[in-house]
């Protein structure tokens, strides 16, 4: 059989892509989705596991398409060796093929940033830092919690608790917290991995975003933006812990940091300490 | 295979460039068991002075070893012990950029002494320097001289004679673990925010804390 | 100055001079003194001398290699002339060449050397980064190091390919004696290799802390060192400037008869492409360098809070630069991928003006999505969704140049040599750097994975399993054309087999790693993720160990094993390899006439479509 002179060879790539795509789709959608990171534990850390589902459900026919193709391809036309230089077929384009590809992965994209949207809005804005005026505010009340970037360690102030600033991040669970991310220096990124959330600390601005806390757990915190001789070490863990063991520790904090409560500054969206440009 | 040669050497070169550093301190550790401690006797001086760097007007950290002070920020410090840190300060007050950082944290309780005097926070903008490990939770304040104060230490290793303030602490060491210290002082004189130059350099304001 | 001496000119007295200009330019730096930068003798730090000193470093170096020879002989009123140095010898190679040929020959050793020393810095930082708490590098040593890898990578592959490869072919594939500015050709690379060394440099004034992104404020509190960034990378943005516009002049006005747009090879579109955005986006990164610069030396607040500026200002034009830097990385690779396809499959390129509509596709919306790389840093919300929506249409364009190369496969003659299996290896690795990309694009999972080690994985999936691949195809293909000598067949598979496995197993983990929590540029990281570094280091070892391989073939089959190529030794119809292998002095010996079809193939290629050439002789 002259090899590229049967017709069978699309519908040869069809089968197999189908079959690819039922042997993969299921795993993708089922065991590796629901699994992908950062994991269940809060609302928006949930919105990014199901938005990265859909993106990797999406990927699959593409993938496995393309794939199989190549494979296909290799093992098809391949020119025998040793065979003398044969040219293959004279084919310079399809329009059909051309319409179907550009209207298929049209159709995705348009699917997948319409869904991004709609996922960045319903989880007020999926965790991540949206400014000073986010577009997406959650609707209740939120407990504010301020975290300082500063080189190279993360502090946290709680306004509502009389401005208390602490070196542990605590929150209590089930309440809607909304971070304001500044620093005081270089440009920073509080990422906290398992709450989903990461938003930029920038000198001189308010980055905002929320979360809503599940439920009783410990969480990494890092920074994610180079910021100098020790980005690397500048992380730290942070906890959610039931309403009544906040409010203890809280409390306890306040005692803690009486002293140097007076010399704290007023709390503010963003601070401009000394030395403003070069010390010295 | 000149030129493979060549490039090998070059290649040795960079390296050794790059594994250039401060050589470690270990003070040595009294006491065994569970009372095992070691004492630090550091000082912070304003320009550590052409004989011990080739930035004689960076700020640094000294540790002193067998009688002589010399730039090593790298310290092996023992697991499960106490540590008791004497510091003697030099150099003048730059104060915090963030406040917070002047209230002593991370160390036993009590045992802050500003020369001599037990306290738990001094005003942010006295500060000089700080020692702070963060990932122990560990921050102290370093006073800083007095702008008028007379007898001021020029370059570095400085005497005692000179003005100076003492502040001491003990904390304790936990398990192994590898971690770093640096100051939160933006005392780097003429850099950005203050925390450019030997606030960025290991052997200078910064270091490593390994406990072993 | 009679013309013999001026023809002595040459790059070790554009060393020597460059030594002495440097040296010179620091003297006068000092004597720039003025109250608002006493802050030198705080520091110790004197950027200002550091610039000057680079800027008049630079001018010697280059009037030492005789750049400024045609200007002072045309004002002394001397003819014109215009060929330099395009007979002699080996020592042609070592100074200022007119012969674009030369040039690209010139680039590809150039950016070989330097792109060795950026890999050398890449096994340095794997190397570091097996365990989290034991450290190889003192303190700085590390940042600085991430610093000149992807620094130095990043300035040398953004000609990587235009450089050797569009010099060298893009005057033969139209069908020219030269590139419209030759002089401008050369000045290209030498600006180039000026800049690689300034980079090395950085390491004796402190290194730099901020990566190759150079993010105000932390580079406005950076050492010295910082300076040699600064200089490195606005002399690769001026090298790209030219470069570009070389390139497009070239093409528009120096066509051979019968070479209409619709009949140019596709690695020349590539090249238009890439040219666009090389001319339209390198002017926003050398001025947002001099206000960085002067930021740092003349007290401006640009990018300072506190003086009035704001960081957003320098992320986003840097961005603004970087997006389309990194579309200039991707679409030479596209170039060469559609150029050896066809002629290792046999067949003619499948969807032809698809594939330029995607490369052009890809150029204008490269201009449209860079705030991408700024979700999560507090700009106004209500821009993500837009830019998320450009950055994921971006795939379209690149999803044509996919479909082209399936067409270009199906019911071809494929004969796997090493060109076609790096060819190959880019749809694969192109693939996920791009599905990879998609993740980056939607702003939910973007919250997790920018700043991480994914963002990591994604752009050294499409730069190095696209562009570097890419690149090795491009030698592989080329070089018997350029030296008149082949590679070794069985080095080079070798050599490609160890890359992509080796390379899959680097970065597949990566991409895993991630997502699983760690950041970018850290020199320690959660302890349960040491086991999957480890993996990842010793496979990045194995992937320089590859390149090893390819220099041993290099340098075995060009010096040594000399096994001649003959001008045409893959069967390709494209014009380069219908002449003498390498290529004589003069191309071609009269300008040919093109005929309708660019890529011939196929059995019904009729010989009258076949370009009608008149071959050139073979240089005495």
């Amino acid at each position: 059989m002259s090899m590229w002179s049967s017709r069978g060879h699309g519908w040869r790539i069809a089968a197999l892509t189908i079959i690819g795509i039922a042997i993969v789709m299921p795993l993708v959608v089922f065991v590796l989705g629901p699994n992908m990171p950062p994991g269940k534990s809060t609302p928006v850390a949930e919105g990014q596991v199901t938005d990265n589902t859909v993106l990797l459900a999406v990927m699959v026919p593409f993938t496995v398409f393309i794939l199989v193709y190549i494979g296909y391809a290799l093992w098809a036309f391949r020119a025998k060796k040793g065979e003398e230089l044969q040219d293959g077929a004279p084919i310079r384009g399809h329009f059909r093929a051309q319409l179907v590809w550009l209207v298929t992965t049209t159709i995705a994209v348009l699917f997948l940033a319409i869904f991004g949207t709609a996922e960045l809005l319903a989880d007020n804005g999926a965790g991540g830092g949206g400014g000073p005026n986010p577009v997406a505010k959650p609707s209740g009340a939120t407990i504010p919690v301020q975290v300082i970037a500063q080189q190279w360690e993360f502090t946290y102030r709680y306004p509502t608790y009389g401005g208390v600033e602490t070196a542990t991040l605590v929150l209590p669970v089930g309440k809607q917290i909304a971070f304001h991310v500044t620093s005081l220096d270089a440009v920073h990124s509080f990422w906290a991995y398992e709450l989903g959330v990461k938003a930029d600390a920038n000198p001189g601005v308010d980055n905002v975003a929320y979360v809503t806390t599940k439920k009783v757990h410990s969480f990494q915190i890092r920074c994610a933006e180079l910021c100098g001789l020790w980005h690397g070490y500048m992380f730290d863990t942070g906890y959610v812990v039931k309403d009544a063991e906040f409010s203890k520790w809280i409390a306890a904090r306040q005692a803690q940091f009486q002293p140097v409560s007076k010399y704290l500054p007023k709390y503010a969206p963003s601070y401009s300490p000394d030395p403003s440009f070069r010390a010295g | 295979m000149g030129g493979v040669v060549l490039v090998g050497v070059l290649i040795g070169l960079y390296v050794a460039f790059l594994t250039n550093g401060p050589t470690p301190y270990r003070p040595a550790v009294a006491g065994s068991g569970s009372a095992k401690s070691v004492s630090l006797t550091l000082e912070t001086v304003a320009a550590v002075g052409p004989q011990l760097s080739p930035h004689e007007n960076w700020v640094s950290y000294l540790v002193k070893e067998n009688g002589v002070w010399h730039r090593s920020t790298v310290w092996t410090l023992p697991a499960n012990s106490a540590v008791h840190v004497t510091i003697y300060n030099f150099d003048g007050d730059s104060g915090l950029r963030n406040p917070f950082l002047a209230q002593a944290r991370g160390i036993v309780p009590g045992s802050f002494q500003v020369n001599g005097k037990p306290t738990s926070v001094i005003d942010p903008d006295d500060a000089s320097h700080t020692f702070a490990i963060p990932q122990m939770g560990i921050i102290v304040p370093i006073l800083g001289v007095a702008d008028d104060a007379k007898n001021q230490c020029g370059y570095a290793p400085c005497p005692l004679s000179n003005a100076h303030n003492t502040i001491s602490f003990t904390f304790h060491t936990g398990p192994k673990g590898h971690y770093r210290w640096q100051c939160f002082v933006p005392c780097a004189a003429g850099f950005v925010y203050g925390f450019g130059g030997p606030m960025q350099t290991v052997g200078y304001m910064d270091g490593y804390v390994d406990v072993v | 100055m009679n013309a013999r001496s001026l023809l002595r000119f040459n790059l070790l007295t554009g060393v020597v001079l460059g030594i002495v200009g440097f040296y010179l330019g620091w003297w006068l730096g000092h004597l720039v003194k003025a109250p608002s930068i006493a802050y030198f003798d705080d520091t110790g730090q004197n950027d200002i001398a550091l610039f000057f000193a680079y800027f008049v470093g630079v001018v010697a170096f280059l009037v030492g290699l005789g750049f400024a020879n045609y200007p002072i002989q045309r004002l002394l009123g001397k003819p014109p002339s215009l060929r330099e140095k395009e007979t002699a010898g080996i020592g042609r190679y070592f100074s200022l060449c007119t012969d674009h040929k030369v040039v690209g020959i010139q680039y590809l050793i150039g950016i070989g050397t330097f792109i060795f020393i950026g890999g050398l810095n890449a096994m340095l930082i794997r190397l570091e980064l097996m365990n989290p708490t034991k450290l190889v590098w003192n303190g700085n040593n590390y940042l600085t190091l991430v610093g000149i890898h992807g620094t130095m990578m990043m300035g040398m592959m953004t000609s990587g390919i235009i450089g050797p490869f569009a010099n060298y072919l893009v005057p033969i594939m139209i069908g020219a004696r030269r590139m419209a500015f030759p002089r401008i050709e050369a000045l290209t690379f030498w600006l180039l290799m000026a800049a690689g060394t300034i980079l090395m440099t950085t390491l004796a004034f402190g290194g730099f802390p901020t990566g190759w992104t150079g993010y105000a404020p932390l580079s406005e509190q950076a050492n010295m060192g910082m300076d040699a960034y600064i200089a490195f990378f606005a002399l690769v943005g001026l090298s790209m400037m030219l470069l570009g516009l070389n390139m497009c002049a070239t093409v528009i006005t120096m066509r051979a008869p019968g070479m209409t747009w619709g009949r140019l090879p596709i690695f020349v579109w590539g090249t238009i492409s890439t040219s666009i955005l090389m001319v339209l986006a390198a002017p926003v990164l050398v001025s947002t360098l001099i206000m960085l610069a002067l930021d740092r030396t003349a007290q401006t607040g640009f990018f300072n809070v506190q003086a009035g500026g704001s960081p957003y200002l320098y992320e986003n034009l840097f961005w603004i630069f970087g997006h389309p830097e990194v579309y200039i990385l991707a679409l030479p690779g596209m170039g060469i991928l559609l150029e050896i396809l066809p002629v290792f499959a046999r067949k003619p390129l499948w969807g032809y003006r698809l594939a330029v509509t995607g490369m052009l596709g890809i150029s204008l919306l490269s201009f449209l999505v860079w705030q991408h790389h700024l979700f999560v840093s507090g700009i106004n919300a209500d821009l993500r969704p837009f830019y998320m929506l450009s950055t994921e249409l971006i795939s379209l364009p690149t999803g044509f140049i996919f479909l082209c190369a399936l067409g270009t496969l199906w019911k071809g003659r494929i004969r796997l040599t090493v060109p076609m299996l790096f060819s190959l290896a880019w749809l694969f690795n192109f693939l996920i750097g791009g599905l990879s990309g998609v993740f980056l694009s939607d702003v939910p999972s973007d919250v997790t994975t920018h700043g991480s080690f994914f963002s990591m994985a994604h752009f050294h999936y499409t730069i190095m399993g696209g562009l570097i691949f890419a690149f090795f195809a491009g030698i592989y293909y080329w070089v018997p054309k350029m030296t008149g000598y082949m590679l070794d067949e069985r080095l080079g598979k070798i050599h490609f087999w160890v890359m992509f496995i080796a390379f899959n197993s680097t970065f597949g983990p990566l991409l895993v790693i991630g997502f699983l929590g760690m950041p970018r540029r850290v020199v320690t990281y959660a302890g349960y993720l040491q086991g999957a570094n480890e993996w990842v280091s010793i496979s990045a070892f194995v992937l320089g160990g590859s390149m090893l391989v390819f220099l041993a073939n290099l340098i075995w089959s060009q010096l040594f094993a000399r096994v001649p190529a003959g001008s045409n030794p893959w069967g390709s119809k494209s014009i380069e390899f219908q002449l003498p292998s390498p290529v004589p002095v003069q191309n071609f010996d009269r300008i040919p006439t093109f005929g309708p079809d660019p890529y011939p193939y196929g059995e019904d290629a009729a010989p009258a479509q076949r370009p009608v050439i008149a071959p050139a002789r073979p240089t005495p």
